[in-house]
């Protein structure tokens, strides 16, 4: 089993300490501008080598980012959350270590709204390309478009 | 005036044989519909497992599922239709040749089923298409859906039974 504690106070030391565990003592929590060199030493040193998935949420004083990593020879799932603040939300891309995390932001920047900063292609997946709004945002309020009537 | 009358007989007799021929073309493309699938969610397992061996349709002769809408009879729209999906299926079935049919499979393709009212669905495959069949579920089963594939039938077979019907 993954002991998260441990693993946060071997990481401490290149992060002067700023990393904590989350609540129930299964996430370790970052700050936004430290997640790309934390994702990076996690892929290349600690042998996370797979991005499971990337998802957010609102809570309404801040939005949440969630990062999934698997490591495939140790058989283990490692959880990385990171808030980030309401009215400017936007995150660095982890595209250049892995390709994979491509669609999954530009999901969440449809349905969420989150932009990521150095995505080649940040544009509307799920959603027509002329859609108003984000979905899934809990100030988003439902219009009533009727494109075909 | 004779050349005439038999000018008369002769197109009589053409019609009656012009009519009973399209008959025969309707009884034989009734038993053998190629549908285009466009299975978009959840109704598409239904619609999988009804080509399958327990609930077959291929005793009908309805199991060709073509891919391409140049080759098929029958639309079977089953799943929720999307604002972005919209014009696609349009587009599909344009390219579709005569005579085309259309089956509305499951609540979502009826009426937008349980999403309704959320952004991004059309409510409803008929805002967009002409339906012929509305085979109701969430998800209907497979019989409901080969009920349908017989009510298409007989609905190829004398077009009269789709007239609404004036209340008496």
């Amino acid at each position: 089993m993954l002991d998260i504690l441990a693993l946060i106070d071997e990481l401490n030391t290149k992060f002067n300490g700023s990393l904590k565990a989350s609540d129930d003592g299964k996430a370790i929590i970052a700050e936004k501008g430290e997640i790309k060199p934390l994702l990076s030493i996690l892929k290349e040193e600690q042998g996370f080598n797979m991005l499971v998935d990337i998802t957010s949420v609102d809570y309404e004083k801040n939005f949440t980012v969630v990062y999934h990593l698997m490591s495939q020879s140790n058989a283990e799932l490692i959880r990385i959350k990171t808030d980030l603040p309401p009215e400017n939300p936007e995150i660095e891309s982890v595209t250049g270590l892995w390709k994979s995390a491509d669609v999954m932001e530009r999901e969440i920047f449809d349905l969420m709204g989150i932009v990521f900063k150095g995505h080649e292609n940040l544009k509307r997946i799920l959603c027509p390309d002329d859609f108003e709004g984000h979905p899934l945002q809990k100030s988003f309020k439902l219009k009533i478009q009727n494109r075909f009537e | 005036m004779e050349i005439e009358k038999y000018k008369l007989e002769n197109l009589v007799k053409n019609n009656f044989a012009i009519t009973s021929l399209e008959k025969i073309f309707d009884f034989c493309r009734s038993n053998s519909l190629w549908p285009m699938s466009f299975g978009l969610a959840c109704c598409a397992i239904e619609m999988m497992s009804s080509g399958n061996a327990r609930y077959d349709i291929s005793r009908f002769g309805y199991e060709a599922f073509r891919a391409s809408p140049r080759q098929a009879d029958v639309m079977i729209v089953a799943g929720t239709v999307t604002d972005k999906m919209a014009p696609l299926i349009k587009t599909l079935y344009e390219q579709m040749p005569e005579p085309k049919y259309v089956i509305a499979m499951g609540s979502c393709a009826i009426t937008g089923g349980p999403f309704a009212d959320s952004y991004n669905v059309v409510n409803g495959v008929d805002k967009i298409l002409p339906v012929d069949v509305y085979v109701q579920g969430c998800p209907p089963r497979p019989e409901a859906l080969i009920n349908g594939f017989l009510e298409l039938r007989k609905m190829m077979r004398n077009p009269k039974i789709a007239k609404v019907k004036k209340d008496a």
